[in-house]
């Protein structure tokens, strides 16, 4: 009866109630408040708003980078504010994934290397590091990229790189900040297929932008305003 | 494009992030080795400073031994023997006037001679008998009476002149051989015209002036003058000490033998004087050495401290970026303060083997030019890395406190 009960009411990915945040104590800039959202496992959820609405800072919390200043988000049935750093750091490495719209890759090392650090964080198993990274490549179509340094790719190669990136730890949730705001129309298209295909496998999505384009590939949008839910459709 | 992905169940159970330490070093070395010009200074900057420091502990070693060496080869090889004060009532113990002969037989001598303190009551020295009152003439200097091996046992070198010999001193001969001090300050340069002295009313011809003597150095400025005239006119009763010269490594066992040859009746009553434990003094004169080398060598250090520190903290600043990344890819902020101190540890660490070996190359080089023996305790250059990862640990404790405590999200925000 209860795994019955369990299949009839999935607990969801993401649940935010009442969440705020708040800047500063002696004039305090309010960034969120009283935000209540719910994201399903599977589910691709877009947020939009203007600059200045909220959104990465929203995007921030639900991805342990920052912690409200109040109410309640529960991470797949866990209290977040219950974890320590280190457990929320765990959350990070293992099961959320980050893809930003600056990439965010070191210069410095290779494509290999730098899918390969997603890792090192993880305590996963040094054997086999590099096959798993160069699986994570192809599977975004950038297997003949391995040895290359990431200023000698295109932005849209880059963006494949950092996604093979948040992929290779096999995340429950992936928050992409303006995926697509460093790239041309036809790069984007290609980075929304790949995301596409990622819902399609099941993997949970939440995307901030203010690009229309991108936000109607999500299955649902979150319009946030002045750090309010203005709209959700 | 459809990419399976595999489902975790919900777990209460958090599993915290973690790190190997294999991929914290590699992550360590691969972040120092990314700006290689400015590792390779910032490197140089400890190494120049281990390099100060282990070339200035070598050098004091290697200069310090050799001065000892040298001390060494001159103290161990002298013995002086004197007689004890007797007990009261008890006849005096008196070295004999053929010590110097008795000794000369022992194997391992080179010479032996005696040396007294002629006392001369008030009686002052002069070179000249026209009493100037415009300038002194007259000096208080010490008169020795001295056999004529005595020369060679102190390793007396004559700048003109002659030294006494047997002749004189059994004619009880009235002649002087003078200290270069004791020429100095009586104005006898060199003896071509028979210069004469005064001691009290006595008057003696100086036959020779000493240039230098590398044993009872007292006698740079005295009179020296023969046994058999300070006897005579004197009246000494026996020599105050025997001086003698022995061959490397003979001086302890002769100084066991040596008061039974001059009174085989009463060695007991002779007191031997040997050379200090050569090793009590090389650890003195190193020590001196060390204390002011290691001062020059830990000013060095502490500006490649600096260095270092100065460095990461930049390094800090520039990569705000990728610290924010890493937070993000679940680092936390033990795993960014670990992987900064062992960068700047590692930076230590690789000066103090740089330094090392260039400290000891230091050494080496010099010691050659010099034609000295280089002498490095082995344990300078093996500590030198561990030092030089001390001071990077201190050094980068700073910037990698500053690089921990930086919030993720401004992190992030700064950009790679």
């Amino acid at each position: 009866m209860a795994e019955a009960a369990a299949h009839t009411a999935p607990i969801p990915m993401i649940r935010l109630a009442g969440i705020g945040r708040r800047y500063g104590t002696v004039a305090p800039v309010v960034a969120l408040r009283g935000i209540d959202l719910e994201v399903r496992a599977g589910e691709w959820v877009a947020v939009v708003g203007a600059s200045g609405s909220g959104k990465t800072t929203l995007l921030n919390i639900v991805g342990c980078l920052d912690r409200q200043s109040g109410g309640t988000y529960w991470f797949d049935g866990i209290d977040v504010a219950a974890l320590s750093d280190r457990q929320r750091a765990g959350l990070r490495s293992r099961r959320i994934g980050f893809i930003f719209q600056s990439f965010h890759l070191l210069a410095h090392r290779t494509v290999l290397e730098n899918v390969m650090l997603a890792e090192a964080y993880a305590r996963q198993p040094r054997a086999g590091r590099a096959d798993r990274a160069r699986a994570a490549l192809a599977a975004v179509d950038l297997d003949s990229r391995t040895d290359f340094l990431p200023t000698r790719l295109s932005g849209g190669e880059r963006q494949r790189v950092a996604i093979a990136r948040a992929l290779l730890n096999g995340p429950d949730l992936l928050l992409c900040d303006e995926p697509t705001g460093n790239l041309d129309s036809v790069t984007t298209d290609s980075i929304l297929e790949l995301l596409d295909g990622l819902h399609r496998g099941g993997l949970t999505i939440i995307t901030i932008t203010h690009d229309a384009g991108v936000a109607v590939r999500a299955e649902r949008q979150v319009r946030l305003a002045d750090g309010q839910i203005v709209g959700a459709r | 494009m459809t990419v399976k992905i595999a489902r975790r169940p919900p777990a209460q159970d958090v599993e915290p992030s973690g790190m190997w330490a294999h991929d914290l070093l590699r992550e360590a070395v691969a972040g120092l080795f990314a700006r290689p010009v400015r590792m390779a200074l910032t490197v140089l900057g400890t190494m120049i400073g281990l390099a100060a420091l282990v070339a200035t502990l070598g050098l004091s070693r290697t200069a310090g031994n050799q001065i000892i060496a040298r001390f060494d080869e001159l103290a161990a090889t002298e013995i002086t023997v004197s007689a004890k004060p007797a007990p009261e009532g008890a006849p005096a113990n008196e070295l004999p006037w053929d010590g110097p002969a008795r000794i000369a037989r022992l194997n391992g001598v080179v010479a032996a001679g005696t040396l007294s303190n002629v006392d001369v009551g008030e009686a002052l020295v002069a070179a000249t008998t026209i009493r100037d009152p415009q300038r002194r003439t007259e000096f208080k200097l010490a008169v020795q009476a001295a056999s004529p091996s005595m020369f060679t046992a102190v390793r007396a070198k004559l700048r003109t002149g002659r030294l006494p010999d047997e002749g004189h001193s059994k004619r009880a001969e009235r002649v002087a051989v003078l200290g270069p001090n004791a020429a100095e300050q009586l104005g006898i340069a060199e003896v071509g015209r028979l210069p004469a002295i005064s001691i009290g009313d006595e008057v003696f011809l100086v036959v020779g002036i000493l240039d230098s003597v590398q044993r009872k150095h007292a006698l740079s400025s005295a009179v020296i003058i023969p046994e058999g005239i300070a006897r005579r006119l004197y009246h000494l009763p026996a020599p105050e000490s025997v001086v003698i010269e022995t061959k490397v490594g003979a001086a302890s066992l002769l100084s066991r033998q040596v008061p039974t040859a001059l009174r085989p009746d009463n060695p007991s009553g002779l007191k031997v004087a040997v050379p200090e434990q050569p090793q009590t003094l090389r650890a003195g004169v190193r020590s001196d050495l060390d204390v002011l080398f290691l001062m020059l060598g830990g000013v060095s250090l502490l500006v490649g401290a600096i260095g270092i520190a100065n460095v990461t903290l930049v390094s800090v600043m520039e990569r705000v970026g990728e610290i924010g990344l890493r937070r993000a890819l679940g680092a936390t902020r033990r795993h960014i303060a670990a992987q900064f101190l062992l960068e700047s540890a590692t930076m230590g660490v690789l000066g103090g083997i740089f330094g090392a070996s260039a400290g000891m190359l230091v050494v080496v080089g010099v010691a050659t030019y010099q034609k000295w023996t280089p002498v490095i305790d082995p344990i300078i250059p093996l500590l030198a890395p561990v030092i030089g990862g001390l001071v990077g640990v201190l050094a980068g404790a700073y910037p990698a406190l500053r690089a921990a405590r930086l919030e993720p999200v401004d992190a992030l925000r700064s950009g790679t």
